[in-house]
């Protein structure tokens, strides 16, 4: 009878895709990994680098693992690791994510002194007012006036948009960009609301609040809308 | 049953004291009996401002620490007629020589007796602070038209909308100069009160009778004639559930008047 196959190779067009095996253990994975690939490469041609996809199925990888395989694979020449899928997330990695794609709603007035953090996008019913910090993870909308610091996507995420009623804040920070007051006109008598993202020059840009939808799609949430 | 009302303001020279003085004055006169209590301990001077500086025997800091009863420590004004006392502070020990839980004691001992405590808080948001707003049910912020003063305002508001056991405070804005106001040097009514946004319950004009009368021992509010002592007046009068338009100060432009009276809910 055939033993069952713990790595299985495909090719497509965009290079290799290895099914893993989520059942054997992880060192009987790793033994027949290294077997197959030594195998496989031979044949090819080397002055190539071949992308590969491993596919772990329902297989948790530990960051350590992540990075023995992709090891393991590149020492085969010319393969290289480009993607690794699992199915399994850790209860933490579940949680953020799903923090960091919550819009929190507050209603109150952040005073001097006052930090208001959130790990996802923050929506303020309120306003800011000078002394007065508001920090998230992803996106900040502000219905009333932004006077204060505000700090959007705090994780690293440079995409992230600050938008406000009143758009008159002492400081305005995206990611690691930052936008002092002094550098910023405010709409006056204009009663509009305006939005600061980073700009293709990684500057923070001020603009009116309808800019986003061109420049910020992914903002939309609905899906299969009109 | 009485009830404790923390006079505050984060900066310090913005009025708390002369406003600690007239309101508890202005109550006495409406026949409330009022206590004042004096919490800025190593720098008291609502006695000063009452003019009872010399009968002092005890102060706060004797009472929570048992040295005496509250009853020997409590200094009579003699204007009243048994309706005005005032606990003074200490002058020698430090703000750390009370904590808030003797505090909270005192004044649920002191409400048995009194329809108002007027608590007069030390500046600042350490301990100082934290002890005169442990007892207190209602808190009165007090600001000035600047700019600094209004900042350190929203700073104790913030912290005061953090104290489940109080009613969200109000605010008196002190020392407006209207001709200041209206050139722009000094920030308008709407702008404070749009900023600060809670309830106002009074305004007081920058008046040098107050500055004369407080160095005379004897608060403003004593004075029937003066401008800032109808205004101490009124704030003792909404206090007590009255509901008084604010009175336009001299001057005061028309815009700002109909404001102010849209903050009371007065058509
Ligand atoms: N409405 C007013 N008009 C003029 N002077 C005032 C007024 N209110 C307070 N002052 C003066 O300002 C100074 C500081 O007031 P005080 O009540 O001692 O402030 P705080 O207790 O907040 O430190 C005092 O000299 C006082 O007489
Ligand atoms: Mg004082």
């Amino acid at each position: 009878m055939k033993k069952r196959q713990n790595v299985t190779i495909k090719g497509t067009k965009d290079g290799l895709v290895l099914l893993l095996d989520d059942l054997c253990s992880y060192d009987e994975l790793k033994r027949e990994l290294d077997l197959k690939l030594s195998a496989n490469t031979r044949t090819e041609d080397e002055r190539h680098l071949i992308s590969v996809k491993l596919e772990a199925g329902n297989r948790y990888l530990t960051e350590e693992q992540r990075e023995e395989l992709k090891e393991l694979v590149r020492q085969k020449k010319n393969l290289v690791v480009d993607t690794i899928v699992s199915n399994v997330l850790t209860k933490e990695e579940a949680d953020r994510l799903r923090a960091e794609n919550e819009v929190v709603t507050v209603s109150k007035i952040v005073r001097s002194g006052q930090v208001l953090k959130v790990s996802g996008d923050l929506l303020l019913i309120g306003d800011v007012n000078p002394g007065g910090t508001v920090v998230a993870g992803g996106n900040i909308f502000v219905m009333g006036a932004l006077k204060g610091i505000a700090h959007a996507g705090c994780f690293g995420n440079n995409q992230a948009v600050i938008a406000a009623s009143n758009m008159r804040p002492s400081q305005i920070r995206i990611h690691d960009s930052l936008h002092p007051a002094q550098d910023f006109v405010p709409a006056e008598d204009k009663h509009e609301m305006e939005c600061a993202y980073i700009d293709e020059n990684r500057q923070i840009k001020i603009d009116r609040l309808q800019a986003l939808i061109k420049i910020r799609p992914n903002l939309t949430r609905l899906e299969g809308g009109h | 049953m009485g009830e404790a009302i923390v006079i505050t303001s984060g900066k310090g020279g913005v009025g708390k004291t002369t406003t600690s003085a007239n309101i508890g004055t202005a109550l006495a006169l409406q026949g409330k009996k009022v206590c004042l209590v004096d919490t800025d301990i190593g720098l008291r001077n609502l006695d000063v401002v009452m003019g009872l500086e010399n009968r002092i025997i005890y102060d706060l800091v004797d009472v929570v620490d048992g040295r005496c009863k509250i009853h020997q420590a409590l200094v009579k004004d003699k204007r009243f007629d048994g309706l005005l006392y005032l606990l003074p502070a200490a002058q020698t020990v430090d703000k750390s020589a009370v904590t808030s839980e003797q505090m909270k004691k005192l004044m649920e001992e002191l409400k048995q007796d009194y329809d108002y405590i007027i608590i007069d808080c030390p500046a600042g948001i350490e301990q100082g602070y934290k002890n005169a707003v442990a007892g207190a049910d209602k808190a009165i912020v007090v600001t000035t038209p600047e700019v600094s003063a209004v900042r350190d305002a929203d700073r104790i508001i913030g912290l005061l909308e953090k104290e489940k056991h109080m009613e969200p405070p109000k605010l008196i804005v002190n020392r407006i100069r209207n001709h200041m106001m209206k050139t722009g040097d000094m920030l308008d009514l709407d702008e404070i009160t749009e900023h600060l946004s809670i309830g106002l319950i009074g305004i007081v004009a920058d008046d040098d009778e107050v500055i004369r009368a407080s160095n005379h021992g004897e608060p403003i509010a004593l004075n029937p004639n003066s401008k800032a002592s109808i205004a101490y007046r009124n704030i003792a009068r909404r206090i007590l559930g009255e509901s008084i338009p604010l009175q336009p100060l001299e001057e005061a432009n028309k815009g700002m008047f109909s404001k102010l009276k849209k903050f009371f809910g007065v058509r």
